[in-house]
């Protein structure tokens, strides 16, 4: 259904309606490109999950499990799940400033004058984020079977799409952060460290929510990441019915509701 | 395909300060049309570029461009128009075929299409060989090439460039500003570009619009805003020191003649026609007496007529600026 026309070197193209769904593509593909060319980047932000994993993950052993009844083995049943949450969660809230480059640069601005329609613009760069998060996730679950953490192959699956899902709306979320200090950028890392870690204290992600007192049990409610850790933590297991698992589902697709239509929103109102 | 009436932006930097970037500009851009808008840093070019361009929404005014108002329906505008603006519209992390052929995908080329196009459109910028490099490991210059070839790729009725060729050695200055010729010819192109460069102004554009502080302080053709705002010099040396009194009451005596000024041993003036002046005055100077060691023709350049029309010069390293020093009038 095009309408170029292709005579002479050099041809008119009156620009044809695109779909919405092959704008989305297009953006998407674009963003996917370096990380294609150069996926060690994908393996630069597993640094600091590993460094969770090395480190805080035999400590956990020792003084939670000791404490709690749990040891060995066991403890990876309940810390890899939650760090491949974490790994979602750095991965995509940081996603905001290759946006914010690429506003520095001019490269969004000549974007925002090409027919692609605005909204497909933020999501086509907030589903690229699906691809370096399942990557990323499906390293560390390779990396710590050795070690004896065991994963339902089913819940696994559903896992890994779960964080797909969160991650598009914490990418989105960053994006529309990007987009909402662009006139004092220092203002997004101070926001996304500042909303960072209590996001992931209160999630239960490295130490259990249940000794800690009743205000932070209630402020854990709140945490999207909370019910999706835990919904984690009952797939790999296997335990794919539980009611933690539809808890996680809801948080995790509210959190991309939410993320999208803020970002979208953020980016439709961004003209000076 | 531009029309512009009363058409204002106010920038809130802070509580304190707000920014008139653009000042009631009233604007009528034909068909077919090149524009050049000069002026200098901060006059306002790029502003009124963004708001044409539906980057930037007017604080008031009206715009509406290929006969859509650009505040009602920006979508439709943006289908209508191409646009390089002032910085890299290529992405750092990207490969320059990639960004070019993606471009002329999102303007519905099918990709083997927005292929072939591209692969042209690196051949006309001499960019082939550098198809595969990542953008940000491109020289400045090359990668404005890139950003122009950006705008081209849908060969659009209406294109706006934002300084296009700053960074561009001569050569390719030249050859940027051929193929942008060719592309006019070819497609009945109507484009509006800004620039600092005085001889890109002058040679490439039919029409040149000279803003300062927000407005437009002139609009016309560089020859008629040369004739009318800073006109022809001549600038003659006497041979004989001590003799530039007489000389210039030859100059004076000349019809058309104004201006005329003496600094030492040079006699300086404005004259209708510079060319037809300087014969005419050597063989009246010889002839009394009082002979000419040098006498000049000097056209005005459109640095003349910013210095005219503001007070101020708006030199730059690719305009031709006939070297004078400072005028003195004589006692
Ligand atoms: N987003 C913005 N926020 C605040 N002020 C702005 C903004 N954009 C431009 N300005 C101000 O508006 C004025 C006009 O800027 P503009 O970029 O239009 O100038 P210009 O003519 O393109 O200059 P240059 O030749 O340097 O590119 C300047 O004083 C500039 O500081
Ligand atoms: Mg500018």
């Amino acid at each position: 259904m095009s309408t170029v026309t292709v005579d002479g070197p050099a041809r008119t193209v009156t620009p044809v309606r695109r779909s919405w769904f092959s704008d989305v593509g297009l953006v998407m593909s674009r963003e996917l490109r370096p990380v294609v060319r150069e996926p060690f980047s994908v393996v630069f932000g597993l640094i600091q999950p590993l460094v969770f994993l090395g480190l805080f993950g035999p400590l956990l052993a020792g003084s939670v499990g000791a404490a709690g009844g749990f040891s060995g083995a066991e403890v990876w049943q309940w810390f890899v799940p939650a760090i491949l949450v974490m790994t979602t969660l750095f991965g995509t809230s940081t996603t905001g400033s290759n946006l914010q480059f690429e506003m520095q640069t001019g490269a969004h601005e000549r974007l925002l004058v090409t027919p692609l329609s605005r909204s497909s613009q933020l999501v086509g760069r907030s589903l690229k984020e699906i691809v370096p998060l399942v990557a990323q996730a499906v390293i560390v679950v390779l990396v710590m079977l050795p070690f004896g953490f065991r994963a339902d192959p089913v819940g696994a699956v559903l896992g890994l799409a779960m964080l797909a899902v969160l991650g598009v709306g914490l990418g989105s979320l960053s994006y529309a952060l990007a987009i909402a200090v662009r006139k004092q950028e220092w203002m997004f890392w101070v926001v996304q460290q500042t909303v960072l870690f209590p996001l992931l204290i209160l999630s239960g992600m490295l130490l259990p929510l249940e000794t800690g007192p009743q205000w932070m049990k209630v402020a854990s409610a709140f945490d999207p990441l909370r019910w999706v850790v835990e919904a984690e933590r009952a797939l790999f297991a296997g335990d794919l019915t539980s009611g933690a698992v539809a808890a996680g589902w809801l948080a995790a697709v509210l959190t991309a509701v939410v993320g999208l239509a803020v970002g979208v929103r953020t980016l439709l109102r961004s003209t000076d | 395909m531009i029309q512009t009436r009363g058409l204002t932006k106010d920038f809130v930097v802070s509580s304190t300060e707000t920014v008139h970037a653009v000042r009631g500009i009233d604007l009528d851009i034909a068909p077919g049309e090149l524009v050049a808008v000069l002026g200098p840093n901060g006059a306002g070019k790029s502003t009124t570029m963004r708001m044409l361009t539906t980057l930037v929404r007017p604080t008031s005014g009206t715009a509406t461009v290929a006969g859509v108002d650009v505040v009602a329906d920006p979508a439709t505008v943006r289908r209508h128009i191409g646009y390089v603006g002032q910085g890299n519209g290529a992405g750092h992390q990207q490969r320059a075929a990639d960004e070019l052929t993606m471009q002329g995908q999102v303007y519905g080329l099918d990709r083997i299409s927005a292929r072939r196009r591209t692969g042209e459109l690196l051949d006309a910028l001499d960019l082939t060989a550098l198809a595969r490099r990542k953008v940000s490991d491109l020289s400045g210059g090359q990668r404005r090439r890139l950003d122009v070839a950006l705008g081209l790729v849908h060969a659009p009725r209406l294109l706006f460039l934002d300084e296009p060729t700053t960074g561009l050695d001569p050569h390719n200055r030249a050859n940027l500003w051929e193929h942008i010729a060719r592309l006019r010819a070819e497609h009945d192109m109507t484009i509006v570009l800004t620039t600092h460069y005085l001889d890109e102004a002058d040679t490439m554009a039919e029409r040149v619009v000279v803003v300062d502080h927000g407005q437009v302080i002139a609009d016309d053709t560089a020859d008629g805003l040369k004739r009318t705002l800073a006109g022809d010099r001549v600038v003659l040396t006497v041979a004989v020191p001590g003799t530039a009194g007489q000389v210039a009451s030859i100059v004076g005596s000349l019809r058309g003649a104004r201006d005329v000024t003496v600094t030492g041993d040079r006699v300086d003036a404005r004259v209708a026609d510079a060319g037809a002046a300087v014969p005419e005055l050597v063989l009246a100077a010889s002839a009394t007496g009082t002979p000419l060691l040098e006498a000049l023709a000097v056209r005005p350049t459109l640095d003349d007529v910013f210095l005219a029309l503001t007070g101020r010069r708006l030199r730059d390293e690719g305009s031709r600026v006939t070297d004078i020093p400072t005028e003195e009038t004589a006692a």
